[in-house]
């Protein structure tokens, strides 16, 4: 259980900055993902947070107390790695009980042959047994504690690195891409593994991912980072649907966003692929982007249209990919009922709902929408 | 059909060509079996016959045995090749591990002066050691014939390639789990690098078991004989060199290592892949 607080942390690798000054609070107990594609520099961060790396400048404090300089085991902070970093020489227990034996047991007692003929040795050893076969049993692992890590499975492994973070009874777990490197159906059963472990432990995590469907399934707070900013940090709901950053809107759901170019009017109407929409913004005039999700486009009535050039059924949904005559554009379509999927070719029309649109000026920003003018402006926009 | 009888021709030339090249590899071994089997008379014989016409090995062997303390070489052996390699050890992997996954100013100079070592001949430096040697009062040592060989530059070089495979994640797991720098090439990167230092310590037994050179120039003690200068020991005889016995002696001082070749004949050929020796 803790707070972590991150001040203006600045980090440079051979004079190239990589976090450019984050500031961040990660609350008590919370379930909190930072995405962003790589290079962003989240894994840097979460090392940072770990004591891995040191930052160039700038405070880290956990539950308040500054941990500048403090060894990464003081910290008392666990870490899921990518690759498990599961010793290989070491059976599933023994990659277990490394964390505690280095925290229980003194350096004489560590000792290849001699430790085991001390008093008190035995006792503390009991203790290690009994807390790793609690572990064991929470995470489904007790039948591997005897094999090596390369004898297990991806998924197996992945299990094994949770119960070696877990069995020490960290403040806060840290996670940098742990499912990566499984396939995608038991990423997908991981995920929900995870999601359960936190509510079960009830703390920190800090999760590291590229993978905006990890960071929007199970977290609480996702934290976007782009080029060494923090760009958006919110609920997954608010990320999704209201992003203030064209970066954001583009990273964040799959299919991606159809981003359409506009022009915002020195009266504040915006016109999207030459029609106008029935909206009104307080921006300057020029150029913007206009973004809609795919789930939000209505096929079949609408003042655009365009041709079914590709269709992905996937059973449950389909998405339609259109292309937009003397515009040289495509947008993605999601389809809800594929019982009636349009034929390849055919010519459609589209349109969308006024409040599924978002609006970002020409440096990625959002501008902000006035609903009230778009109720107004709705008759006379009507194509 | 005719593919296939070309290609059978092309075999059988490989082989005889091997065949050719294996026997010429043989040759001296065999010759000197032959010669350890032979008694005096036969092998001052003018006529060249491998098969001994009267079996005289054991005569050789215990005379051998006889004339010089050949197990007391063979311990000697033991004692400085077992002591090269696990000094060499104990300063390979903390050095190796510092060059490949510690980041310090200096680190690539460090690095590019430890090829530079690799390039230097022992014999280059043998003068200067040996005057070292003789100052420090040493010579004539089990130390002596050690100390010189405990930085390896190339066990340090071979490491350090080695520990650059192992992934910087496993040694973060360390930190985090709170073992210390020296823990982590001890309980993390030597048991992760075992097949390395496997290799190494083929490299680096061979190398020193054989080495002539140094122990002839630093030894003056007889009891201190390696197994090379054992051999040799019976050519220096006064009353002439005989042949019988010298033979069975080097049978004697190379059958270790024929014997763990045998015995491990895969790590070895791991080894030397590895290492690239040879």
């Amino acid at each position: 259980m803790a707070q972590i607080e991150l001040s203006t942390i600045r980090k440079s690798f051979d004079g190239t900055d990589v976090l450019k000054g984050i500031d961040f609070r990660i609350e008590d107990g919370e379930f909190i993902s930072l995405v962003g594609p790589s290079g962003c520099g989240k894994s840097t961060l979460l090392r940072i947070i770990a004591g891995l790396e040191p930052q160039n400048s700038g405070q880290v404090r956990i539950d308040g107390r500054p941990v500048d300089g403090i060894r990464p085991s003081a910290r008392n902070l666990a870490m899921v790695f990518q690759s498990y970093a599961l010793y290989p020489h070491l059976s599933t227990f023994d990659n277990i009980a490394v964390p505690l034996r280095m925290r229980r047991l003194s350096a004489i007692e560590r000792l290849p042959l001699l430790g085991p003929l001390l008093p008190g040795r035995r006792a503390k050893e009991h203790g290690i047994r009994a807390d790793i076969a609690a572990i064991a049993e929470q995470l489904d692992i007790a039948p591997l504690l005897r094999r090596k890590p390369g004898q297990l499975s991806g998924g197996q492994r992945q299990r094994v690195a949770v119960g070696r973070a877990m069995v020490r009874e960290p403040l806060a777990f840290l996670f940098d891409e742990p499912l990566s490197n499984l396939d995608a159906k038991l990423r997908v059963h991981m995920r929900a593994e995870l999601a359960e472990l936190h509510r079960r432990l009830k703390t920190t995590f800090v999760y590291v991912t590229h993978d905006q469907a990890e960071a929007m399934t199970m977290s609480s707070r996702i934290a976007v980072m782009m080029g060494g900013e923090l760009i958006q940090v919110g609920t997954p709901a608010e990320i999704y649907n209201d992003p203030g950053d064209i970066r954001v809107a583009e990273f964040i759901g799959s299919p991606k966003i159809n981003i359409l170019p506009g022009r915002v009017w020195k009266d504040g109407g915006i016109d999207v692929l030459g029609s106008a929409l029935r909206l009104a913004c307080g921006a300057t005039a020029g150029e913007c982007r206009v973004g809609v999700r795919p789930e939000r486009i209505d096929l079949g009535a609408g003042p655009f249209s365009g041709n079914v050039v590709h269709l992905e059924n996937l059973g449950a949904e389909a998405f339609v990919h259109l292309a937009i005559e003397g515009a040289g554009l495509r947008l993605i379509a999601r389809l809800a009922d594929v019982r009636h999927l349009p034929a390849m070719g055919s010519h459609l029309a589209f349109g969308f709902a006024s409040d599924a649109v978002q609006v970002f000026d020409s440096i990625g920003k959002r501008i902000p929408l006035k609903v009230e003018q778009a109720e107004r402006v709705r008759e006379p926009a009507h194509v | 059909m005719s593919n296939t009888h070309s290609v059978s021709l092309q075999a059988v030339l490989r082989h005889l060509l091997l065949i050719a090249g294996a026997a010429i590899m043989l040759a001296p071994f065999i010759w000197m079996i032959s010669t350890a089997s032979k008694p005096q008379t036969e092998v001052f014989s003018s006529e060249l016959h491998l098969i001994p016409y009267r079996f005289a090995l054991w005569d050789n062997l215990r005379e051998a045995f006889a004339k010089a303390n050949l197990l007391r070489f063979l311990l000697n052996g033991v004692i400085v090749t077992i002591s090269i390699f696990v000094l060499q050890v104990m300063v390979a992997l903390p050095a190796a591990y510092a060059l490949a996954k510690l980041r310090f100013r200096g680190r690539d100079t460090l690095f590019a002066l430890v090829l530079f070592g690799i390039l230097i001949p022992p014999q280059a430096t043998a003068i200067p050691v040996f005057l070292l040697l003789h100052k420090v009062g040493l010579l004539d040592s089990y130390a002596a014939l050690v100390l010189p060989f405990t930085i390896s530059a190339f066990g340090i070089f071979l490491m350090r390639q080695f520990f650059k495979t192992v992934p910087d994640d496993l040694v973060d797991a360390a930190r985090m789990d709170g073992i210390s720098e020296f823990g982590i090439v001890w309980r993390v990167m030597l048991p992760a690098a075992i097949p390395a230092v496997t290799a190494f310590g083929i490299f680096s037994v061979v190398a020193h078991w054989n080495d002539y050179f140094w122990p002839l120039i630093v030894l003056n003690s007889e009891q201190l004989r390696t197994p090379p200068l054992a051999v040799a020991h019976f050519r220096n005889n006064e009353a002439g060199t005989s042949y019988g016995p010298l033979m069975a002696a080097a049978m004697v001082i190379i059958a270790p290592l024929v014997i763990a070749f045998l015995f491990a004949q895969r790590r070895f050929i791991e080894g030397i892949t590895l290492t690239g020796i040879k």
